[in-house]
């Protein structure tokens, strides 16, 4: 919000020019118009019903979309490149699927809780060598993946409900220090990732191959390896969003959960992740799922009906991107 | 004369034929009149979509919320319809009407906002879908007379009644595509939409009229599928959107823009059809069939990359 005022005065000068502030707001715009979204709606939803920000609530919020978050980490580094990718939803179905059988076939819940993750890893190898080598563009090859994933999850289980899993498989429902675990994980799993994509030479790269890849080849970054291993990283990503997905309630659907690859693109989206790649960061994608699952609650603690949601964060997100649009294309023309 | 021949419409049609007469030999049941008409039946709503698809995605741009307006126009429908008691026809016109201003949102979006197309439509695609559910707080509408299903039951002249709608749709679409100057507008913007704005073409009318028209084709699927299932559900068309991009893409149409036909589009629904129908046909539960029309996609491009890799591209 704050560069808002200044982007006229600030844009066409040197970078060093400009106040320690009005950098941070341009380097970080989205996220903080999100934070301060997030606590616009605490203060308002509070001031019409206190029992919002119980402890219990605000647990809910912050863990109930954890494994969006999660999932949306690697989805901000997919789109940061340059990709896309909607069969995500599908891959965390079947990853489920996967981590519930192996739990109640007697497996020790370590290999239930890992295996999806390497899984994921696999799939989305090749999701990237069809991507980096074939030139397939991501979009069709992951329409492609998600007609197999959804189609052959619900052929071989039929849909049926996985029970019966072991109390000790079902991490996310664990509490130690009275917090609700899919918020450690949550929270060091998006620091990790935005340092490692903010300080690490390959995390440099990725925004270099999403926003020219003409100049990042012409500079030596290998953009197929790095293609592929991007998309092995969020298949990474996937894998852990299913250990929190899979493990916080008593059963295990064994179908694709609707919807989630576009709740999971619109958590990076709204976090500030250009589609047209190159810029954003994890930071803002996290804080957006927990900003959806903040709107959800909200609902509910001001009697509005939650069959409103949806159309309140579309009405959220174009809120936000076309403040962004606006912003950037007053900024260009300065 | 090679690179005609192997076009990506030539290769698709020769794979549509060889799956077609698969399927035939495969079972007696598959060629005949009625299964191949209501097949023609089960694919009109997806096939509107996809043929209005083609130009969207033609300009470079994609529109995901297409799945999203026919839920909303089945339930403004519904209670136009039931809850402020207009006359049927009145309010199916009324829900179309909705839906069509739903597209044209999304292209003053993207034209005046300069937001991107994924980004727009992603958002459109929860709002819609959200007012839907709002509206209807997920209540089903039904009891709707026996007149309104001729529409989506109905023959006429022999025909399933929307199939000659999307054979109409079909027809007006390809020749504006491919034989007006506006269709050649679509394809200059999908090429190079700076070049395009620079020669002076209307660029953003053109957009703003895509997206209206893509709004206007899901509303009357939205009409017809209503029709033909006989009942209104908010989570009516979910999906549809990558159906219908699927069908598209297959048909050759580069996601990329400037490049695709409607022939191919329509070859592409086909194929899916027939690949959907034949399968159960041979025992192969309806499941099974998604997986294999996932294979299809990936593979028909990846040939098509290898075979247009040295030369035209």
């Amino acid at each position: 919000m704050a560069n808002a005022n200044h982007p006229t005065s600030a844009s066409g000068r040197a970078p060093s020019e400009r106040g320690v502030i009005a950098r941070f707001a341009a380097a970080y715009g989205q996220e903080i118009v999100i934070f301060f979204a997030m606590i616009a709606l605490f203060v308002i939803v509070t001031a019409i019903n206190p029992r919002f920000i119980s402890p219990e609530n605000l647990n809910t919020i912050f863990s109930g979309n954890a494994y969006i978050a999660v999932a949306a980490i690697g989805m901000a580094m997919i789109i940061i490149t340059g990709h896309i990718d909607v069969s995500v939803g599908a891959l965390i179905g079947v990853l489920a699927t996967i981590s519930g059988t192996l739990a109640v076939s007697g497996y020790p819940v370590w290999v239930a809780l890992i295996v999806p993750v390497f899984v994921g890893m696999a799939v989305n190898a090749v999701i990237g060598v069809m991507v980096a080598y074939a030139r397939i563009p991501s979009i069709v090859v992951t329409l492609g993946m998600l007609s197999i994933l959804r189609g052959g999850l619900i052929t071989v289980t039929g849909g049926a409900w996985i029970s019966g899993l072991p109390p000790e498989f079902l991490i996310a429902q664990a509490k130690p220090l009275g917090v609700p675990a899919p918020i450690y994980f949550m929270v060091a799993l998006t620091l990790l990732a935005a340092f490692w994509m903010r300080y690490s030479e390959f995390g440099r790269s990725l925004y270099a191959i999403g926003g020219n890849p003409e100049a990042a080849r012409a500079s030596g970054i290998p953009i197929e390896r790095r293609t592929v291993m991007v998309f092995v990283i969020h298949g990474a990503f996937a894998g852990l969003a299913t250990m929190l997905f899979a493990t916080q309630l008593q059963v295990i659907q064994s179908t694709v959960p609707p919807n989630l690859e576009l709740t999971v693109i619109t958590a990076a989206v709204i976090g500030g992740v250009s589609i047209l790649g190159g810029t954003g960061t994890v930071i803002g994608s996290t804080l957006a799922a927990i900003l959806f699952a903040a709107i959800g609650s909200a609902l509910i603690f001001t009697n509005v009906s939650a069959y409103w949601l949806r159309a309140v964060i579309g009405v959220l997100i174009l809120v936000t991107v076309m403040a962004d649009m606006i912003r950037r294309n007053r900024q260009g023309r300065a | 004369m090679i690179k005609r021949i192997l076009r990506h419409e030539t290769i698709l049609a020769l794979l549509t034929v060889i799956v077609l007469a698969i399927l035939a030999y495969q079972s007696d049941k598959f060629f005949t009149v009625d299964n191949l008409l209501n097949q023609g039946r089960l694919m009109t709503e997806v096939g509107l979509v996809a043929v209005i698809m083609t130009f969207v995605i033609v300009t470079g741009g994609i529109d995901l919320s297409v799945g999203s307006i026919v839920g909303l126009t089945a339930i403004l429908t519904g209670v136009f319809w039931k809850s402020l008691g207009l006359p049927l026809p009145l309010a199916a016109f009324a829900a179309i009407a909705c839906g069509t201003f739903g597209g044209f949102m999304n292209g003053v979006i993207i034209t005046r906002f300069k937001v991107p197309p994924l980004i727009a439509t992603l958002a459109t695609l929860a709002l819609y879908r959200g007012l839907a559910e709002g509206i209807s707080q997920a209540r089903s509408v039904r009891g709707y007379p026996e007149s309104f299903y001729v529409l989506g039951q109905g023959n006429m002249l022999g025909v399933p009644t929307q199939l000659w709608l999307l054979i109409i749709t079909a027809i007006v679409a390809g020749v504006v595509l491919g034989y007006t100057r506006w269709g050649r507008t679509v394809y200059a913007i999908g090429s190079n939409e700076v070049a395009a704005r620079f020669s002076g073409l209307p660029v953003d009318r053109a957009k703003l009229a895509v997206y209206t028209a893509s709004g206007f084709a899901a509303a009357v699927a939205g009409v017809i599928l209503v029709s033909r299932v006989s009942t209104t559900r908010s989570d009516m068309g979910t999906g549809l959107e990558l159906d219908a991009i699927t069908a598209v893409v297959l048909g050759g149409t580069s996601i990329f823009g400037g490049r695709g036909t409607v022939i191919g589009t329509l070859l592409g629904l086909i194929l899916i059809q027939a690949l959907k129908n034949g399968l159960s046909l041979a025992g192969i539960k309806g499941d099974g069939t998604i997986v294999l029309i996932g294979v299809v996609l990936i593979l028909t491009i990846l040939i098509s990359n290898i075979v247009h890799r040295d030369g035209n591209r």
